[in-house]
């Protein structure tokens, strides 16, 4: 078995330790980082998280095979330029203002950090200014947000009414999740997307992503 | 009737089973060794860093009335309507499992624990659900003393923010309680501090009171439809 067949074998089944050790050995060995970041950790989480929309694999193996990426990513954050790894696209997420609930916030970050995306997390409690200075600062190409009650939904609105004002809309492109959130809502409020669960969250913001490349060529 | 209760956290460890259902593994699958590790650590977690705390308090059900106008923002028919004025017997509750558990949460998603956060939160939020129950028996048991109660009384819990009792409905409830004796915090957005904090009406009467079918318009956007199974297992 290859060297990059070993890390990813281990990334699916959780195992930190062996995929740091082994993403270790496949540099010395002069694999080039970014390969190992794409054939390994990158293509390692998306098997994971096919099988994890296919209801082979459940959220804890998910969680253990995010825990195993990040420790590979460890190493390999060094060798890059300046630190910066590369990334399929920038991502600013939040709870929005009011709202304290982190979880599925959280569990989303993991997913999109696993598909390769940079993600900037602003926490919970987010005012709806706070969003729109994140995206201009960090370049971003997707704004996820997350609430779990139905007083602070319109927040999401406002974030979206706020796009629109700066003239960001087609630059920015807009999820939302959470409970009492649904698509009909996101579709009210004017956002872009709309998901139910972390997996589809991923593969929205795919979509999102591309759209926006395809737009602006990856630099918007 | 005021009175802040001790909960002994062995009271609220929730089965094995009902933290990978919160997690969405279906019952039966077989697990693999280190989740079985990784939940039983969870467990120890959730049992270093946990300070359950309730109170309880009744009021009557002119006074609950008053209570669940609220800010006049429940929905034009709610089912706890037509509940509470059958009661024999009404009481506020707030239950907190105190500060530690969500900084330990935290901490550890912060540290890439995410599997073990997540297993902490599950066991925390079960947790909480199955305070309801706990102080539902300690309110029949206290009725039962008092000889207002007996082998048909059911008494179920309903909390703001849910069957069509606005979450704004949070202001009054803590206008009443007072949950901030026992640490709970409530912030402008109505959320409660500590997360890991339920409130609401225990509702003691007979047990036919609390059926209702769920076919109110709010009910559409309820995920889970947990009343009917609530309703069932009280019925039962």
């Amino acid at each position: 078995m290859g060297r990059l067949a070993e890390i990813l074998n281990h990334l699916q089944q959780g195992n930190s330790e062996m995929v740091s050790n082994l993403t270790r050995k496949a540099i010395e060995e002069g694999i080039s980082p970014k390969e190992v970041l794409d054939r390994a950790l990158i293509e390692g989480m998306n098997i994971v998280g096919k099988k994890y929309g296919d209801h082979e694999i459940f959220l804890p193996e998910v969680l253990l095979a995010a825990k195993a990426m990040y420790a590979g990513m460890d190493v390999l954050k060094p060798l890059f330029l300046k630190e910066e790894v590369p990334h399929r696209g920038r991502i600013v997420i939040g709870t929005v203002q009011g709202d304290l609930h982190d979880i599925g916030k959280n569990l989303v970050g993991i997913m999109l950090k696993g598909a390769g995306f940079e993600v900037i997390d602003l926490g919970n409690d987010v005012p709806p200014e706070m969003f729109i200075e994140a995206v201009k600062r960090e370049k971003a190409m997707v704004i996820g947000m997350s609430a779990l009650l139905t007083t602070t939904m319109p927040v999401m609105g406002k974030v979206v009414e706020l796009l629109r004002q700066e003239g960001l809309q087609d630059r920015v492109k807009t999820i939302i999740g959470g409970a009492p959130v649904s698509k009909e809502f996101a579709q009210e409020i004017g956002a872009d997307a709309y998901s139910y669960d972390s997996a589809n969250a991923v593969k929205s913001v795919k979509e999102l992503v591309d759209e926006v490349k395809e737009r602006y060529g990856g630099n918007p | 009737m005021r009175e802040i209760i001790e909960i002994p956290l062995s009271e609220l460890k929730p089965e094995r089973e009902e933290v990978l259902k919160a997690q969405g593994v279906p019952a039966g699958r077989e697990q693999p060794e280190r989740l079985r590790h990784l939940l039983e650590e969870a467990m120890e977690i959730f049992f270093q860093s946990s300070h359950p705390r309730a109170l309880i308090s009744e009021l009557t059900i002119p006074q609950f009335e008053a209570l669940y106008k609220g800010e006049g923002l429940n929905a034009p028919r709610t089912p706890l309507e037509g509940i509470f004025r059958k009661a024999d017997g009404l009481a506020l509750f707030a239950f907190t499992l105190g500060r530690g558990i969500g900084e330990r949460i935290n901490a550890l998603f912060r540290t890439n624990e995410f599997a073990l956060a997540n297993f902490v939160d599950s066991i925390a939020s079960t947790a909480a659900d199955k305070a309801i129950d706990l102080l539902a028996h300690f309110y029949l048991r206290l009725l039962s003393k008092r000889g207002e109660a007996n082998s048909f009384t059911g008494i179920l819990g309903y909390s703001p923010g849910y069957c069509g009792w606005h979450i704004s409905g949070q202001k009054r409830l803590f206008e009443f309680l007072h949950p901030e004796v026992i640490g709970i915090e409530l912030l402008d957005s109505f959320l409660m501090r500590p997360l890991k904090s339920i409130s609401g009406v225990l509702v003691a009467g007979r047990k036919e009171i609390h059926q209702f079918a769920d076919s109110y318009p709010f009910c559409n956007q309820c995920p889970t439809h947990s009343c009917q199974e609530r309703i069932r297992k009280l019925l039962s």
